[in-house]
């Protein structure tokens, strides 16, 4: 598995052996490859038939070669309205959802208190459940509350469950740059006579800065795709998702495509550029003491939702 | 000096105490509100009153959605298994071979979710279209029969499920790999850990006709094809891939990995509907699609709390069997 003979005389392996460890070590590059373009097919046929041009409203067979669609991203009613919403949500969402859960974050690293364990059970429970199981027990909710501003459900209900199923995704992500932290440094700069709230804005915050960034990017990216639980508590308020849902059984314009296809690239571009920066932020200044430990998540591992839970 | 000391006692609990009371108010109470609407009785205009003679809910709901129940979970299965077989071998790919360029490949496995889960799934209905880019030059170089389709088909249903939650198999057992140490490896090896033969032949073949059957009999498809299929390739995998180091150090300390990534991605294959409502047909529905029409098109209220209900218990059940049966307590600690 690992590089073969490591010492010794020279030993000469039987042919057999040979091809065996040959085919062994290309195939699973051939593998990853082929998984890799799996995964990113369908990505690249979003991309393709943003490009496309149907006589009807059925964008699901290849007609030609256009840049209607891309010069004129929001040509079907009620787009432009729908994307606002969601992009209104998703922003909302994402700086309460980050300021909670950073919250929890830091009182589950930082302290040791009766009840720690229930509150990691409690934060664990939403990633856990089902999100069609949330969004009904949402609107159950809301509907024994029965007035406003809960029922008839609205712009302000889809804000609540997003805020709702972003806050654990925040916790994971934050928290797993706080244990990759070292506290010396905030004993260094108390030592050199910084208070508490001194010590946590100068020297804290900005080191789990990146943290909070990949948390809320996630919190962002999750609360503007999300259609489940968003179509329980919308009423008749539409976001981009729910305009795609309702689309898909007339034909999803073109148009949607372009807009998924720039969400991707925008997304994509943000991630590169704050990996490249926290790279080079990172490189010079960073403590000899700082290596020793964990280093520093990058922010694809600190993204990844699956894999704190 | 004590009020001090006190407040900073407090302090865990005022940082817990926003987000905390978010989750008990629109989480945890809207679960035990929807379990005392399934006891509901009346209509969205005259108002609901619960009562305990309703119970008879849960019997007609069980009765008469049983069978997308079942779908549910043979759909959700069946797509969890695939992600296994899938997500393992990429996991161990990147985990020790990807060299410098792991972060990237990591990366390019999460890509997707940054595009619609919707539009992602109506990728896959072009992709899979009768006559789309994958089986239409196959149909007319002759290599398919041209009433061959997987669209509208349990296995549309089950490939979609199977790509959209790839990625919740794939990053747990990259994560347990990882922190495996290398040196375990190397220290087998030295201690003589070989290929294993014939054992893994015998296992990988037997392995690979389960799993080709099961899946065959989960599409209703012809089940010796897919079992001798199977078990060759488990055949092959098993002979020249699976060596004595692989199933004694490897495999036993990514299990943790494998236990978190089946369930993240088992749990939410069960209740989903997308993949059923867009890939699939009326005969593919799932208990999710019950859930949603019951609730937003039928404003039936109280049927659909007692689906959502048996849903999330008949999952807590199966997380509890399959933990006792795996005997790992890494459920909520598996970092």
């Amino acid at each position: 598995m690992s590089q073969a003979v490591s010492s010794g005389a020279p030993v000469v392996p039987s042919f057999a052996l040979r091809a065996g460890r040959y085919i062994h070590r290309n195939v699973l590059y051939v593998y990853l490859l082929f998984a890799i373009l799996y995964l990113m097919l369908p990505v690249a046929v979003m991309a393709l038939f943003s490009f496309n041009d149907p006589p009807g409203k059925s964008n699901v067979a290849w007609h030609g070669f256009t840049l209607d669609a891309w010069l004129n991203p929001f040509g079907v009613p009620q787009l432009f309205d729908v994307v606002q919403t969601s992009v209104g949500v998703a922003f909302i969402s994402t700086i309460v959802a980050t300021a909670l859960g950073t919250l929890i974050a830091l009182a589950l690293v930082r302290y040791r208190f009766r009840g720690s364990g229930l509150t990691n059970t409690l934060i664990f429970l939403p990633m856990a459940t089902p999100e069609i199981v949330m969004g009904a027990s949402l609107l159950t909710l809301f509907v024994a509350l029965g007035k406003p501003p809960f029922f008839p459900t609205n712009f302000v209900t889809i804000v609540i469950a997003h805020i709702m199923f972003n806050i654990s995704y925040v916790v994971v992500t934050v928290r797993a740059r706080l244990y990759g932290f070292d506290r010396h440094l905030e004993e260094a700069a108390m030592d050199l006579g910084a208070n508490e709230w001194m010590t946590f804005w100068k020297v804290t915050f900005p080191i789990i800065l990146p943290g909070i960034m990949a948390a809320a990017l996630l919190a962002f990216s999750l609360s503007i795709d999300d259609y489940v639980i968003t179509s329980f508590t919308a009423g008749r308020t539409s976001t981009f998702p729910i305009f795609i849902w309702g689309s898909a059984r007339v034909g999803v314009p073109v148009q949607v495509n372009v807009i998924g296809t720039a969400f991707f690239l925008i997304a994509v571009g943000f991630v590169a550029i704050t990996t490249f920066l926290q790279g080079r932020a990172n490189r010079p200044t960073q403590p000899p003491k700082m290596k020793e430990g964990a280093t520093l998540p990058s922010p694809e591992r600190t993204l990844a939702p699956a894999t704190e839970a | 000096m004590n009020v001090r000391k006190r407040l900073i006692a407090l302090t865990p609990y005022l940082l817990l105490a926003p987000g905390i009371l978010w989750l008990l108010v629109f989480f945890v109470y809207p679960s035990i509100q929807m379990f005392i609407s399934s006891f509901w009785s009346g209509t969205l205009e005259s108002g609901f009153t619960a009562s305990p003679d309703n119970w008879t809910t849960y019997t007609k709901a069980l009765d008469r959605y049983s069978p997308q129940f079942l779908r549910s979970l043979v759909y959700g299965g069946a797509a969890t298994i695939i992600c296994f077989l899938i997500a393992y071998p990429l996991a161990y790919t990147i985990a020790f071979r990807g060299g410098r360029y792991k972060n990237l490949l990591l990366f390019l496995v999460i890509a997707p979710f940054f595009t619609s889960f919707l539009l992602r799934t109506q990728s896959w209905k072009i992709i899979l279209g009768d006559d789309g880019i994958l089986f239409g030059p196959l149909k007319d170089i002759g290599l398919l029969p041209p009433e061959f389709r997987v669209l509208a088909t349990p296995a549309a249903v089950i490939a979609g499920i199977a790509y959209n939650f790839l990625p919740f198999m794939t990053l747990p057992i990259y994560v347990s790999l990882e922190k495996i140490d290398g040196r375990l490896v190397e220290a087998a090896k030295d201690l003589y850990a070989g290929p294993w033969r014939p054992g893994g032949t015998i296992a990988g073949g037997v392995l690979g006709a389960l799993v080709g059957a099961g899946l065959a009999a989960a599409l209703s498809y012809d089940l010796i094809i897919f079992a001798v299929l199977g078990t060759l390739v488990g055949i092959v995998v098993g002979t020249f891939f699976i060596s004595q180091s692989f199933l004694r150090i490897v495999l036993p300390l990514s299990l943790p990995g494998v236990f978190a990534g089946s369930l993240l991605t088992f749990i939410p294959a069960m209740g989903d509907f997308v993949n059923a409502e867009i890939l699939g047909n009326t005969q593919t529905r799932m208990i999710g699609n019950v859930i949603q029409s019951r609730f937003l098109e039928n404003n039936d209220y109280p049927t659909a709390a007692a689906l959502s209900f048996i849903l999330m218990a008949a999952i807590l059940a199966m997380v509890a069997i399959y933990a006792r049966v795996l005997g790992t307590e890494e459920l909520t600690s598996a970092r």
